[in-house]
């Protein structure tokens, strides 16, 4: 069986939602399975961004995460978070905070992403929904250029952007 | 740059950040959608926004001071079109952020597919 390589869909449907959905040719519970398991987890999450350094995963609400890689300039990124809710090759609700460098570790600031699993026919699609906690936050994401601000899909900014250019 | 870093911090450029903040008002961009099929002059954008022209001019000043509509004269009339090289950073990144997840996808995917023949094969 091949596998189709579908692109991920970047939508921003609210002033503080960001959803990022992908199909892919295999049941749920292996989706899942990749996306919990840490040593699965270290072979997609750095993308060809750079390489994973350490992936912590305490799989039960209220357990931790910690992600981190080196980004191939060198510079090491991680980020962290805690469990809310686990539906099993359903649905995971976690927080996600970014460690940024020489910003003091109580004025980092997170969103609240639900990871959806939904299987039809055979195949899977995965919507990870990023919500930003409130508007201060939010504001600054798009200030740091993590834009929650816009309605339009990246397809209408597409052609904003490149039809006007 | 990693694309974390540009992400959500390093690329803070002020002219950027004001391009962002300038197009997260809903009016605002209603109005670059209006102007994206066209150059109008403000009466036309304040009959189709059903907005009062003060508050559609204090809309296109801002969205003017950032460079995301440009204004010029044809007679009597002052046309506002949009300008897409300011919003250009705004694609970009939202292209950036849609690249990362692109690859993070890519990468699961082969994860998963290995994870699936595994299961086949057995």
């Amino acid at each position: 069986m091949t596998s189709t390589s579908r692109a991920a869909v970047v939508t921003l449907p609210t002033d503080d939602r960001i959803v990022i959905t992908r199909e892919f040719a295999a049941p749920k519970h292996l989706v899942y399975r990749a996306w919990t398991t840490p040593e699965l987890v270290a072979q997609w999450w750095a993308g060809r961004q750079g390489r994973v350094d350490s992936i912590e995963i305490d799989l039960r609400v209220g357990g931790r995460w910690r992600y981190v890689m080196t980004a191939h300039e060198g510079m090491e990124v991680a980020f962290h978070g805690e469990y809310r809710e686990i539906v099993p090759n359903e649905r995971i609700v976690s927080t996600e905070v970014f460690e940024m460098p020489g910003v003091p570790a109580d004025q980092w600031q997170g969103t609240l992403n639900t990871a959806e699993f939904t299987e039809a026919a055979g195949r899977t699609t995965l919507t990870v929904l990023v919500q930003c906690p409130s508007r201060e936050v939010r504001d600054a994401i798009i200030a740091s250029g993590m834009e929650g601000g816009m309605q339009e899909s990246l397809a209408a900014l597409e052609t904003v952007a490149r039809a006007l250019a | 740059m990693p694309i974390w870093a540009y992400d959500y911090g390093m690329a803070r450029a002020a002219t950027t950040a004001d391009t962002f903040n300038a197009v997260a008002e809903p009016r605002r961009r209603q109005i670059l959608d209006l102007l994206a099929q066209g150059e109008l002059p403000v009466t036309e954008l304040v009959d189709r926004l059903g907005l009062a022209q003060p508050q559609v001019s204090k809309h296109l000043r801002v969205l003017r001071e950032v460079g995301a509509v440009r204004v010029r004269e044809d007679g009597r009339q002052r046309l506002y079109r949009v300008d897409g090289r300011a919003l250009k950073p705004i694609f970009d990144w939202v292209s950036r952020y849609e690249a990362l997840w692109n690859e993070r996808m890519d990468e699961l995917e082969a994860v998963v597919t290995r994870l699936r023949d595994q299961e086949d094969g057995r």
